[in-house]
C-alpha cells in the first residue's frame, strides 16, 4: 500500500509542496506525542502519528527518515513547521481524525508493521 | 558584590499538587533556615500568590521574584521570571486568555487557595490550574523574552512535563539562557546522561512542593537581586556569576 492510497482512503490533507505520494510506500506505522518515544521506537520507512506539531517533528522526522507524519486532530501547523518540512523532505500530512482513529484505519487497510 | 543562594523554583498553595504547608511565612522561614536569600515563586500557570510571599517576607533577608511555571501547549512546563510583578500580571492576563474553561475538581487535583501574608484564606481559585495552555512553547520565549522576562525550561531530564521527553531536545530556534535540572540529576553528568543537552548552562532546583524540598543548590555571585543580574550571572558578565553547590 502507497502514501497516495492511505491518503485518499483517510482523506488526508498534504501541507508540504505536491509530490507523487504512489512511490512512497510505508513499511510500518508509530504513534505517540512524545519525541523521546518516537527517537527510540519509530522505525525507518514507518509512518508516525501524533498531535504533536511542534518544529522538531520534523528533525525526528529527517533524522529517522520516516516516510510521513500525520498529524491529527487538527492541531494547528504553523507555517515555519511547513516550511521546515519542505525543506527536509519531510512528507506532512492532516486530518481532523483523533490518533486513535487513523491508526485503527491504517490497521484496517493492511499496515500492520511496527 | 554579594553571593546569593538560590531556590527559582517554588510552589504555593495555589499550586493544587503543593502541600497546605506552602503559605508565605512559612515559605519564607523555611527559605531563610536553608540559608536561601533569593526565591522565585513559580505557581503553575498563576501568581495570585506572589504578592502575598513578598509581603511576608519584607524586613526578611529573602528576596522574591515573581514567576510562573507555564504549561505550554506541548505539555512542557516551563519557567517564567520577571523583574516586576506588574510585568508578570500582564503575561498572567496573556496565560489567562489561553487556559481552557474547566473548573478544578479538589479530589482528583488538589485544593487551589489564594492566600494573604500570614496564609490565612482568602478564596479558592476555580478554574483548573493543572493542564496546558494553548501557548506553544515557541511563543512562551518570544513574548515572555519581548516583555523583559526569562523562560527557563523546568525539569527537562523529567519524564512527565519534561522539555526531553516530550520535545526530543532544545530547538536551536530558542534564545535558551539556562536550563533547570530536577533534583535527581546533578548538572556535571547532565550532558553524559542527554549528550543533547551538551553546552548548556543548568541550575538545579527542588521544585518545591513541600518545605522539605528546598535544595537551596544555585549560588550567585550578583550585585543585587534581580533578574537583569541573575541573567549576568549566567552569562559570566561584569564579574557576575552562578555556581552549582549542592551539599
Amino acid at each position: 500500500m502507497n502514501l497516495q492510497e492511505i491518503v485518499k482512503e483517510l482523506e488526508l490533507t498534504c501541507l508540504t509542496q505536491p509530490q507523487d505520494l504512489s512511490v512512497v510506500v510505508p513499511t510500518s506505522g508509530y504513534a505517540s506525542d512524545l519525541l523521546s518515544c518516537v527517537m527510540a521506537g519509530a522505525k525507518k520507512d514507518g509512518l508516525w502519528i501524533t498531535l504533536q506539531a511542534h518544529l522538531n517533528i520534523i528533525a525526528v522526522a529527517a533524522l529517522l527518515e520516516l516516510s510521513a507524519i500525520i498529524v491529527t486532530e487538527n492541531a494547528p501547523v504553523e507555517q515555519p513547521v511547513i516550511d521546515k518540512a519542505n525543506d527536509q523532505g519531510v512528507i506532512l500530512l492532516a486530518t481532523p481524525l483523533p490518533t486513535y482513529a487513523v491508526v485503527g484505519k491504517l490497521w484496517e487497510m493492511g499496515l500492520h508493521g511496527v | 558584590m554579594q553571593t546569593l543562594r538560590a531556590e527559582l523554583h517554588v510552589h504555593t498553595v495555589l499550586s493544587p499538587c503543593a502541600e497546605v504547608e506552602m503559605i508565605p511565612p512559612l515559605i519564607v522561614q523555611e527559605a531563610l533556615e536553608h540559608g536561601i536569600t533569593l526565591i522565585a515563586i513559580t505557581d503553575h500557570n498563576a501568581s495570585a500568590n506572589i504578592a502575598a510571599v513578598q509581603t511576608a517576607a519584607q524586613g526578611t533577608a529573602l528576596n522574591v521574584l515573581p514567576g510562573m511555571e507555564l504549561q505550554t501547549q506541548e505539555e512542557v512546563h516551563v519557567l517564567c521570571l520577571f523583574e516586576t510583578l506588574t510585568t508578570l500580571l500582564a503575561w498572567q492576563t496573556i496565560v489567562d486568555q489561553h487556559m481552557p474553561d474547566l473548573k478544578n475538581d479538589p479530589d482528583l487535583f488538589g485544593e487551589q487557595f489564594v492566600v494573604d501574608p500570614t496564609g490565612d484564606f482568602i478564596r479558592r481559585e476555580e478554574r483548573l490550574l493543572l493542564t496546558s495552555s494553548t501557548i506553544t512553547i515557541d511563543h512562551a520565549f518570544e513574548q515572555v523574552h519581548a516583555m523583559g522576562g526569562l523562560v527557563i525550561p523546568a525539569h527537562v531530564d523529567r519524564k512527565a512535563f519534561g522539555l526531553l521527553a516530550n520535545l526530543g531536545f532544545v530547538s536551536p530556534s530558542w534564545p535558551v539562557e539556562v536550563l533547570e535540572l530536577s533534583r535527581h540529576l546533578p548538572p556535571a553528568e547532565a550532558a553524559q546522561r542527554y549528550p543533547q543537552l551538551a553546552g548548556y548552562q543548568f541550575i538545579q532546583s527542588g521544585d518545591v512542593h513541600r518545605l522539605d524540598e528546598f535544595l537551596g543548590a544555585n549560588e550567585f555571585t550578583i550585585a543585587s537581586p534581580t533578574l537583569a543580574e541573575l541573567r549576568l550571572a549566567f552569562h559570566s558578565q561584569a564579574g557576575r556569576n552562578y555556581r552549582h553547590t549542592r551539599r
